[in-house]
């Protein structure tokens, strides 16, 4: 479980983070998003007992991360978004320093590492030095280190960051297995979309305050008062054009730019409303093939919650 | 103190220090360094002899010019080998998940210190096969011998805690070298160089003052030399008028230093937990 409570980071007169409470149940995966220098990695460094705050404080499994950090690093596994290896350490051995690092008998760790290298897809190169792995590959094994503990909070900054589609691809079948297992997750992305899926809820912070937070279904419901909706028509776009002008909850009408047979509109009404002006707009004898609204997508959603707090 | 000696970090830096070649490069180079002075001192010293026979005084003054190189080479790579323990993770990025491990910083700090103090020492333990020629000549007691030993093991945990705390407090490594590398020029070249002008100031006035005392006990040269030839700092009792022992002083602020700067290095390491004030909250 991980609790913030009006946590406030402040760097001379700049506020990184300003008054945070977040409220993260066990089990659950919480997808922070902001872009760069909103407060994420501020607040991962704080739980991860890196930095003090200014004011507030913040709790993992109940324990405070400024006055018990000791009992807290034995909770939490911590990728940072920026980590280096060492150079010259062999895969296994980076993990066993580590392992050794938080205390783990040799002989257990002996059984843990495979299956850990397991876990990332990493058995094939566990007797390469460290820094010739690939950035993927790296990310992985920082993964499979923060994991080595069996820790129950998962802080991960930003751990698809810099990968192409397929490394992240594997890093996301990954982040569902520890999903699967149980662990209490905060993941970090500039990238919405991406969270989306393995989230169970999703918190939005712009300039160190947490702009919007719930389920993914909730947030994106809380723009979609402003739905776009495409009609396409057999026939006679003009007569339809009439009538939906007509209507007081449409605005932005107009024609698709290449299909001239579709219009475009914005729409305000209710779902129930929106029945009702469909079933009105058939009456009316207009020749409808489709209507549909668009699909506004996770990275339409984080661009208007942040629109205008950003250069406020 | 099992945990301590046997502790992660220090077993990986001791490993990897000797994976890379750079190691070996260091205590190679050492030697060479100390060689050619050792068998340079010989030919000069036997090569203009007629009878060419190396004797005992000879012997003796060989160990002082060997003692004082490996003093000069000690105060030249104690700080390049720990002015970079810790911001030299930092700048690789790996201290933040170093931190984030339970070990205490404690622990951290000190196997940082100890496994850089235990290459110089490799080096040292490594040199003496060419001291050997010393003792094959005679001249030296062991006792001299195990105080000098004693004066560059204390010189190099000093100088070797500043490098630390230096690179604790600089988030620079390249600055905290250049620090540390002017501390201990100050300590050694600064307080000499303080130590003659002040004692010949006041020896002129016919009057004493302590300073040349204060300067003088932190200068590890001039301690070495007060092992060697004690006439030779008689000179620095008489300046200042105190009469206790030159290198008691040297151990004992060497200490004080060595434990302040592991204790800052120690503090300053992670951020300061809060005390908590009764108000334990359990979620």
């Amino acid at each position: 479980m991980i609790e913030t409570v009006n946590l406030t980071k402040k760097y001379g007169s700049f506020t990184a983070l300003d008054s945070l409470n977040l409220k993260i149940e066990k089990g659950c995966v919480f997808g922070f998003v902001g872009h760069n220098g909103a407060g994420k990695s501020t607040t991962f460094s704080i739980l991860a007992t890196l930095l003090t705050p200014t004011s507030g404080t913040a709790y993992i499994n109940g324990y405070d991360v400024t006055k018990e950090p000791k009992k807290v690093r034995r909770h939490i596994g911590y990728m940072p978004d920026f980590f280096g290896v060492y150079d010259q350490f062999k895969t296994v051995e980076y993990l066993d320093f580590y392992g050794a690092s938080y205390g783990i008998p040799k002989n257990e760790r002996e059984i843990l590492i495979p299956q850990l290298l397991d876990l990332v897809n990493l058995t094939n190169k566990k007797d390469e030095y460290v820094d010739v792995l690939s950035r993927g590959m790296k990310q992985r094994l920082c993964l499979a280190r923060s994991l080595i503990h069996d820790p129950e909070v998962l802080i991960l900054d930003e751990p698809a960051s810099g990968l192409d589609p397929r490394a992240r691809i594997e890093m996301r079948e990954i982040l569902k297995e520890l999903k699967n297992m149980g662990k209490t997750i905060i993941i970090s992305s500039h990238i919405l979309p991406e969270l989306a899926e393995m989230c169970d809820e999703i918190g939005v912070i712009t300039n160190g305050q947490l702009v919007a937070s719930g389920s993914v279904a909730s947030i994106q419901k809380q723009l979609q008062a402003n739905k776009i909706i495409h009609v396409r028509l057999a026939s006679d776009p003009d007569k339809a054009i009439v009538f939906f002008e007509d209507e007081p909850k449409i605005s932005n009408l107009t024609k698709h730019e290449k299909d001239t047979n579709t219009l475009i509109f914005s729409y305000t009404g209710s779902d129930e409303e929106q029945v009702a002006l469909l079933k009105k707009a058939i009456l009316y004898d207009l020749e409808i093939i489709s209507f549909n609204e668009e699909e506004t997508d996770l990275e339409d959603v984080f661009l208007e919650i942040t629109k205008g707090v950003e250069f406020s | 103190m099992k945990s301590l000696l046997i502790n992660p970090v220090l077993n990986k830096e001791i490993k990897l220090r000797f994976r890379s070649f750079k190691g070996f490069l260091g205590v190679f180079f050492y030697l060479l360094a100390l060689g050619i002075i050792a068998i340079g001192f010989i030919l000069v010293n036997t090569i203009y002899n007629a009878s060419a026979v190396f004797s005992p005084e000879q012997s003796r003054i060989m160990f002082s010019v060997l003692s004082f190189v490996q003093l000069v080479l000690i105060l030249f790579m104690t700080p390049g080998l720990t002015s970079g323990v810790i911001s030299g993770e930092r700048e690789r990025q790996t201290l933040n998940i170093l931190l984030t491990t339970p070990q205490s910083s404690t622990s951290i700090i000190l196997s940082k210190l100890i496994s850089s103090i235990s290459y110089l020492l490799l080096m040292i333990i490594a040199s003496m096969p060419l001291y050997s020629i010393v003792f094959l000549f005679g001249g030296v007691s062991p006792s001299l011998i195990f105080s000098t030993f004693s004066i560059y093991l204390v010189t190099m945990i000093t100088i070797g805690s500043l490098g630390v705390v230096f690179s604790t407090l600089i988030r620079k490594t390249i600055v905290a070298s250049i620090v540390t590398y002017g501390v201990a020029l100050f300590l050694s070249a600064g307080t000499a160089f303080l130590t003659i002008i002040i004692s010949e100031m006041f020896y002129y006035q016919n009057t004493t003052n302590i300073i040349s005392y204060f300067t003088a006990m932190v200068n590890p040269f001039i301690i070495l030399m007060s092992n060697f030839e004690p006439y030779m700092v008689e000179h620095i009792y008489q300046a200042s008028g105190i009469d206790f022992s030159l290198i008691t002083s040297f151990m004992l602020t060497y200490l004080v230093i060595t434990v302040l700067s592991l204790w800052i290095s120690i503090k300053k390491l992670r951020p300061k937990a809060k005390v908590d004030k009764g108000t334990v909250k359990n979620g």
